[in-house]
């Protein structure tokens, strides 16, 4: 059996699954200084008399970095920055103390200028006097060579827990995402560790001793002692539950949309080819852009409970929620009044949604039908422009090659996934609108708590070698080694695809059926004068992001 | 994060599966490192900061400038096509509304090459500044545009384009015609009849650095663009004027580079040569996307800058001032100077012979420029080269009087496509392009 819990904004959705069916779910709500009671009040309203011994796994979904980072709960921590030539480094100054690092390591991770250790030195001390606990080390091109971040690292002394280091949380280049993903990861650390360990003593109470997982952002988990490391990996990985879970639920293999309806706004992300699409460059929390992998999820401030009002003779949904629908004894008239009235949802008292609708239409002078048919009209097409943006979009994203700027494919959703409260109330007016079939799958109320459950590992490296220069280095696993001259893209390939395995065992078990695969590869020659001096390779591979069969549990 | 405080568009074009041969200047490397280094900077992610994907530049807009020859599918390659597109969809942006400046990162270059082509010179194929412009005033209206070209070597075929139009105003900056290719740019090739003086040559003595390009700039270039006034200042911007540069012996650096940028102010840049691909590319284009977008450039510097070893010579430093001083005198002179040349002449006639140095051939032109008192008037060029053909060209510009309208596309006409390979009408007051072979 699986657990598969969601904590969600105020309510945690929990599923117990086995043999391919959804046993039992639970919805609980929780405080945000309550996670870890609501989660075990979840668990024991699904396992009241199941043997804890039958159940193999239990993945979570956890808001708890994402809450520190937005309430500013977390952690004092000093960063240690090295930017050289560039823009002006000043305005990534985050932590709480932010010392400068005087060296410069150039885009080929060639050392161009050593950095003056004392600088550290000086900084270890500082911080201890401060108080400070918490380090991130995080210098420009840290990726193409670690060796500056190390150095500091080992400078710094072991009086410093944690000390995150840039390279070892994205492989990827944009050195303002790198201190900002330095800065949440070392700032949540500590809340985080709380977090799990006081998870393993309450599971550990409940004689549960399966493996426990959470999800990160992109869909895939971790294992919760491994996630210590990269709590900031768990951020905002709310959307990535509910992809998952219509990924489980929808059996889709094609381009599509999903919308996630709920009161104050819908969610919406895409499959690309059956595959769930990842955000470009890496997720955005509060105020700071990141390298952390996500699923591309945005939304629009409309939901079942947005209010609704004339403004002139324009109505307006949103983006505002002031209450509960009327028919539940809100006090504006909502979308969700409007379904009610239109007998397409059950729920409330549907006087009070005539008499909502009946107030908002006759200043226009139109009946309650009327206004009610208006209101989820406009409410379509607010979803559907804002899909027509996000694609628009998405399908003009920078390329880099003939090839792909010629005939690279677009994104063209075929079917439109559709869960959230209101999900079968408004899939037929999507449907108009949209002109696509519009599904909504069976068990949408808890896909989130599904999706969770039936998440796996995922992974990604990105390994760059340098023939010219001899050297090969990947970041994620901090590797840097002297390559010989006849290196290529084969070898790199080969390479990268046994590497990849061992950055997935850091972060969690691989399972059987779980693929590693590589997902760009380039190989430049690289000429100086009129010779080819080396070749410059880049590859960049992953576990491919993948739901456990529904049916094998 | 940062917000630019001039809304920038960028069209960032690698071409990364595109090479003229595997170890040609003009390879899948060369902006390599340039994207790395905009990537690691974080670029995309500055407020006000935006991509756009190059389009396909159209054979109308290719034939609004050039007469390729034998067609347009048989010169012009799929990469130059983007190129052209890369340089029009940073145009359109500005013009649309969507930016206040556009900055075209693409390759491969296009001010090499003249009105008539037959194939690669200098690493270019069609014009891709001109391409853009014509779009553009296709578009969007006629438009007075200043072109300052900054690449190291002489823009001789945007020269070549412009020669007779004062609408378009060409200052290029360059090596000394002497001392490399393509070996013009001369203070005293001035322009066409109808547009004499709007054609602004500044040939630079090797080793000149950052401060004789800014005087250039600062004292020559801008009081001309402020009389001038036009309404859109595009740049040529190639980097190989850069310290590093293997192919071209100037002194120039990313803050120079950055600062000339901030000083033209230009409304839309292009890329054009530059083949220092890890120590000038980098940090040059870097130092220019900052500049257009208004935000702090003082720390872009190559990672061996050291101000005191690029200063220039003082000799270069009179050479240029005295230099500056005659092309200015030139510039003020220009009416003057044009009567004397031009009064009681039908007809002005030069002869050109054009070495594309990519394919080893060499054409010779002879252009022949209708004086009129209406308007710029029209063009007839007869050419020949290597390759066996011989053809006669016929370029009406927008503008033109109904008169040479009339008597030009009358040359076209009764010319016998037996003396020729191919003869060609550009007739841009109509948009019409023809051919008779």
């Amino acid at each position: 059996m699986i657990i598969g819990l969601d904590v969600g904004g105020t309510h945690i959705d929990a599923v117990l699954l086995s043999n391919g069916k959804v046993l039992r779910t639970a919805k609980v709500p929780y405080s945000s200084g309550s996670i870890v009671e609501g989660i075990c009040s979840a668990i024991d309203e699904l396992t009241e008399d199941v043997d804890p011994g039958k159940i193999n796994r239990v993945n979570l979904s956890t808001t708890i970095c994402t809450n520190a980072v937005l309430e500013g709960k977390t952690s004092p921590v000093g960063m240690i920055l090295e930017s050289g030539p560039g823009l002006d480094a000043s305005f990534l100054a985050c932590g709480e103390e932010n010392v400068f690092l005087d060296g410069y390591i150039d885009h080929r991770g060639q050392e161009v200028k050593p950095f003056n250790e004392n600088i550290v030195r000086d900084a270890s001390v500082h911080f201890k006097e401060k108080g400070i606990l918490s380090v991130g080390i995080a210098t420009k091109f840290s990726v193409r060579n670690p060796v500056h971040e190390l150095k500091a690292k080992e400078l710094l002394g072991g009086d410093f827990c944690p000390v995150t280091m840039g390279h070892a949380l994205s492989g990827k280049l944009n050195f303002p995402r790198r201190v900002y993903t330095t800065y949440l990861n070392a700032a949540v650390y500590e809340r985080f560790r709380f977090f799990a360990s006081a998870i393993d003593k309450a599971f550990e109470e409940r004689g549960i001793r399966a493996p426990v997982n959470v999800l990160k952002a992109d869909g895939g988990t971790m294992n919760l002692k491994k996630a210590v490391s990269f709590p900031v990996y768990t951020v905002l990985s709310g959307p990535s539950a509910s992809v998952m879970g219509c990924w489980v639920l929808s059996d889709n293999h094609e381009d599509a949309v999903i919308l996630d309806i709920g009161g104050t706004t819908t969610d919406i992300s895409f499959f690309a080819g059956g595959i769930p699409l990842l955000e470009p460059r890496g997720i955005k929390i509060g105020a700071y852009p990141t390298l952390v992998r996500a699923i591309y999820s945005h939304s629009v401030a409309i939901g079942g409970d947005s209010a609704v009002r004339f403004e002139g003779d324009k109505l307006v949904i949103g983006p505002r929620r002031e209450g509960p629908p009327k028919a539940l004894g809100g006090p504006m008239p909502t979308p969700t009044d409007a379904m009610i009235l239109l007998e397409l949802l059950n729920l409330g008292k549907k006087e009070k949604a005539y008499i909502a609708m009946k107030e908002l239409g006759e200043v226009m002078g139109i009946s309650p039908e009327e206004t009610a048919h208006l209101i989820l009209d406009r409410m379509g097409d607010l979803i559907k422009e804002r899909v027509y943006e996000l694609l628009k979009d998405l399908n003009s994203r920078p390329v880099y090659t003939i090839r792909e700027l010629l005939y690279g494919e677009k994104i063209t959703p075929k079917r439109a996934v559709i869960i959230g409260g209101p999900a079968k109330a408004l899939s037929l007016m999507l449907e108009r609108k949209l002109k696509i079939p519009c599904v909504v799958p069976e068990n949408f109320e808890v896909a989130n708590a599904i999706g969770a459950a039936l998440s796996r590992i995922t992974a990604e490296i990105n390994l760059i070698a340098d023939t010219a220069q001899g050297y090969l280095t990947v970041p994620e696993l901090g590797i840097r080694e002297k390559i010989g001259r006849d290196f290529n893209l084969e070898k790199a390939r080969k390479q990268a695809m046994e590497l990849i395995k061992e950055r997935a065992s850091a972060l969690g078990s691989l399972s059987e059926d779980a693929e590693a695969e590589i997902v760009e590869e380039s190989c430049f020659n690289m000429v100086r004068g009129f010779y080819t001096v080396g070749r410059n390779i880049r590859v960049k591979a992953q576990i491919k992001p993948g739901v456990s069969s529904f049916e094998m549990d | 994060m940062l917000k630019a405080k001039n809304r920038l568009g960028l069209v960032f074009f690698p071409a990364f599966d595109w090479a003229i041969s595997p170890t040609h200047p003009e390879r899948e490397e060369r902006l390599l490192y340039t994207l790395d280094q905009v990537s690691e900077e974080g670029v995309e992610d500055i407020e006000g900061i935006k991509f756009f994907n190059p389009v396909l530049a159209k054979e109308e807009d290719i034939k609004r400038v050039h007469f390729c020859v034998p067609d347009v599918d048989s010169v012009v390659t799929k990469s130059h096509v983007i190129s052209a597109g890369g340089a029009i969809a940073a145009a359109r942006a500005l013009f649309e509304g969507k930016v206040d400046k556009a900055f075209a990162v693409v390759r491969p270059p296009g001010h090499h090459a003249h009105r008539v082509v037959y194939g690669d010179r200098g690493f270019c194929i069609i014009n891709i500044e001109a391409i853009m412009l014509e779009h553009i005033r296709q578009s969007f209206g006629p438009k007075k545009v200043a072109i300052v070209d900054t690449d190291c070597h002489h823009g001789d075929g945007t020269q070549d384009i412009y020669w007779n139009d004062r609408n378009t105003l060409f200052i290029s900056l360059h090596q000394d015609g002497r001392t490399l290719y393509p070996g013009s740019g001369f203070p005293d090739e001035m322009g066409g009849p109808g547009a004499y003086g709007y054609t602004v040559n500044v040939p630079l003595p090797p080793q000149t650095g950052e401060e004789g390009f800014l005087y250039v700039i600062e004292n020559l270039v801008m009081p001309i663009i402020k009389e001038y006034k036009p309404d859109l200042v595009v740049n040529s911007a190639g980097q190989d004027n850069h310290y590093t540069d293997p192919i071209t012996n100037m002194n120039f650096t990313a803050q120079g580079y950055a600062k000339l940028t901030e000083l033209l102010d230009p409304d839309i840049a292009v890329l054009e040569g530059g083949y220092s691909i890890e120590g000038a590319l980098p940090y040059v284009n870097l130092g220019i996307i900052l500049a257009l977008a208004g935000l702090d450039y003082s720390h872009v510097k190559e990672p061996d800058y050291d101000p005191d070893k690029m200063r220039q010579p003082g000799w270069i430093s009179d050479y240029i001032k005295r230099l500056c001083n005659d092309i200015y005198g030139r510039w003020l002179r220009k009416e003057e100077i044009a009567r004397k040349m031009f009064d009681g002449k039908d007809f002005v006639r030069r002869n050109k012979r054009i070495y594309y140095d990519t394919i080893g051939i060499m054409e010779n032109q002879e252009e022949t420029i209708k004086v009129c008192r209406s308007c710029s008037g029209y063009t007839m060029i007869k050419s020949k080269c290597d390759l066996g053909y011989f053809i006669l060209a016929i370029v009406i510009p927008p503008g033109a009087c109904p008169r040479c309208v009339e008597e030009a596309r009358k040359i076209y006409e009764v010319a016998d496509p037996g003396d020729y390979t191919g003869i060609y009408l550009q007739d841009r007051v109509n948009d019409e392009f023809k051919v008779k072979k």
